[in-house]
């Protein structure tokens, strides 16, 4: 057990590793972030100034180590735009994006995994055809468009809610609604094949046979094995609570990290982008772990065995 | 076997999205009686009692009838269905691995049937499940109770469904191939313990196989199917003396003289046809050595020969009642 978690880390560790390096490169070899920072007319001795305040003239991987020697002491840069830390600048906007897939994660789980086990059971019928309908309208329809429908009618049209902004909760209101309905559509499709699946197995025959009623064999013998292909996915969305919404965030002019990190790379702002880049694949592997720990609750087969078994 | 029967199947058919598995299948089961039903893979053995325990999907079409002591099982309530299976039916099936939930203890799993049909629930129930589980011997069957299927062997996980399967005290046990997936040794245990249970429950016992030389030791009677018919059935001793179809007379054909290894059917070449090519006539003429031309076009119907010796062959006639 101890052997599987300590490998389990270094794999996680290994992961964010190179997420890190890869950001790294790419970013570095995507333009010059002092002549974007300093603007075109700058005079070029203010922009060679920059570039020696920054270390950007030297060797690439003299910056790349110094910059991994950095985050292993905890220091994940500073702002080429303003100086501040890149982890204050971000971690003010976390409160805002939560706030928006908090809420939007509820409504996925509420609605389509629900969605996904009535359709399973139903299979083929017309209330199937009408949740796969939906989902695979839900999932086909890229997130900005459904938000710029809502804005749409419920703003522009009906003028109930507004368009954009943070000032109220209301404001909330149609980001999140665009959020969830994505990931309500993806989380039904996926409950929904592994109800069938699930469904067809033998055991469920025998519960059957047994003199089960429906009901409790839905409940008893088919809802906990769905789960165990269900909790993948849903560890990825708990994954995704901080890197998200980046689509989202920008049609509504939400100040969260994902209209952050639209900014930054738009600035070549390198430790901002990195800094986030670097918690969302911490979220990530976080969430995976945790998916792997819950496998474990879910499914004996994936316990340790037991001494004296097999 | 002169009582009134306790399961009548009366031209049972079954099919599906239009290609028929079952084509009309009747048959008795009489208390305490053990029969066999052996055909080749496909004909239609676990269908016809998937189809009387309403066990099929939704996509399966079923008609005809099956009465249980004069109780119509098909169409049946659900709540009245679930009284019935488990509680006076009870099925096993072939593969008992994949046959009990994975994600509960077996335990649990018997103390359901328990609480079920005998109102059992906590400590009792457990307890009946630990003597139901020493009864069809399970070693450390305390134990065993906590553990999951994955923890167990084939031949211990049939045992577990065994143990469910008398948890509702049924009058007839379906066994559908209950050894395929074993080892040779623990397949001769688990017959015994089919045959010991049914003695001692007095409690009648369909056993699906493909086998005719399982159906010699543990059966007394024997249907033979084919391509969703009952080509033949008789007492098994008059079936292995005089076996009246060409296909049982291939079935044994193929067992060996004595015990050793069992081949395939080498005596019949070719395969069952499918649902949806069942040939016009006769299924079997087309691999029957002994076809004569009506064979193609005629349908035999299962005549009764001598007793209750019967079978579904245009060359068998009654003509020998006689002999
Ligand atoms: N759920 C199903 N859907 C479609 N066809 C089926 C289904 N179950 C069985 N069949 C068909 O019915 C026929 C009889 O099958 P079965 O009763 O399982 O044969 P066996 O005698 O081997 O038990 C086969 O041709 C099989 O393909
Ligand atoms: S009816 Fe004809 S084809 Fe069919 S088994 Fe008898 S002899 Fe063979
Ligand atoms: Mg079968």
């Amino acid at each position: 057990m101890l052997r599987f978690l300590a490998s389990r880390l270094f794999r996680a560790a290994l992961t964010i590793a190179m997420v890190v390096t890869f950001a790294f490169i790419v970013l570095r070899l995507s333009g010059d972030p002092a002549q974007i920072i300093m603007g075109a007319d700058a005079p070029p001795e203010a922009v060679v100034a920059f570039r020696a305040a920054w270390g950007l003239d030297d060797p690439l991987w003299q910056q790349y180590f110094r910059y991994f020697a950095a985050i292993l002491n905890g220091d994940l840069g500073r702002s080429m735009r303003d100086g501040r830390d890149a982890i204050d600048l971000v971690a003010e906007r976390i409160p805002a994006t939560l706030a928006l897939t908090i809420p939007a994660l509820f409504i996925k789980l509420a609605l389509g995994i629900p969605a996904g086990v009535v359709a399973a059971l139903h299979r083929n019928s017309f209330i199937d055809r009408a949740v796969m309908a939906l989902a695979v309208a839900g999932f086909t329809v890229p997130s900005f468009v459904l938000g710029l429908l809502l804005v749409l009618v419920f703003a522009v049209q009906l003028g109930w809610l507004p368009s954009g902004g943070q000032e109220s909760w209301r404001h909330a209101i149609l980001p999140v609604i665009t959020l969830g309905v994505g990931g309500a559509a993806v989380l039904a499709r996926f409950t929904r094949s592994a109800m069938l699946e699930v469904l067809g197995q033998s055991y469920i025959r025998t519960a059957s046979a047994k003199g089960v009623p429906w009901g409790a064999v839905v409940r008893n013998h088919a809802l906990p094995n769905a789960a165990i292909p269900t909790v993948t996915i849903v560890g990825f969305m708990v994954g995704s609570l901080i890197a998200g919404a980046v689509v989202v965030e920008s049609v509504f002019s939400w100040p969260g990290v994902g209209r952050l990190l639209v900014v930054a790379v738009a600035n070549r702002d390198l430790a901002v982008v990195q800094c986030i880049l670097l918690l969302v694949a911490a979220t990530m592997v976080v969430s995976n772990l945790v998916v792997d720990l819950l496998y474990g609750v879910l499914d004996p087969r994936l316990r340790a065995a037991p001494q004296g078994a097999h | 076997m002169s009582d009134a029967p306790l399961l009548s199947i009366r031209d049972l058919t079954v099919e599906f999205g239009g290609a028929p598995a079952l084509r009309g299948i009747s048959l008795d089961v009489h208390p305490g009686e053990a029969v066999g039903m052996v055909g080749e893979s496909g004909c239609g053995k676990s269908v016809t009692w998937l189809a009387a325990l309403g066990l099929l999907p939704r996509t399966a079409r079923t008609r005809g009838s099956v009465t249980l002591q004069g109780e119509e099982m098909l169409g049946a309530r659900p709540s009245r269905l679930d009284h019935l299976r488990g509680g006076r039916v009870a099925m096993i099936f072939q593969d008992p691995a994949s046959s009990l939930n994975p994600v509960q203890r077996i335990g649990r799993q018997i103390a359901e049937a328990l609480t079920l049909h005998q109102g059992m629930t906590g400590a009792t129930a457990r307890a009946e499940a630990k003597r139901l589980l020493d009864q069809v011997g399970m070693p450390d069957a305390q134990r065993r109770l906590d553990a999951y299927p994955h923890e167990l062997s084939g031949g211990q996980n049939q045992r577990v469904m065994i143990a469910m399967a008398l948890a509702g005290r049924p009058e007839l046990l379906v066994a559908d191939e209950p050894t395929t997936a074993l080892d040779v040794t623990i397949q001769a245990q688990i017959l015994d313990l089919l045959q010991a249970l049914r003695r001692e429950r007095n409690m009648a016992l369909v056993l699906i196989t493909h086998d005719l030389g399982v159906v010699a030791e543990n059966c007394e009677r024997v249907a033979v199917m084919y391509a969703g018919r009952i080509v033949e059935e008789a007492p098994v001793a008059q079936l292995f003396d005089a076996p009246a179809h060409p296909y049982t007379q291939g079935l044994l054909d193929a067992l060996p003289p004595l015990y050793g290894e069992r081949g395939p059917l080498a005596a019949i070449p070719g395969g069952v046809p499918e649902p949806w090519a069942m040939p016009p006539g006769c299924a079997f003429a087309p691999r029957c050595a002994r076809a004569r031309p009506t064979c193609t076009f005629q349908v035999p119907a299962l005549t009764r020969l001598r007793g209750p010796h019967r079978a579904a062959c245009l060359l068998a006639q009654p003509v020998l009642e006689l002999a």
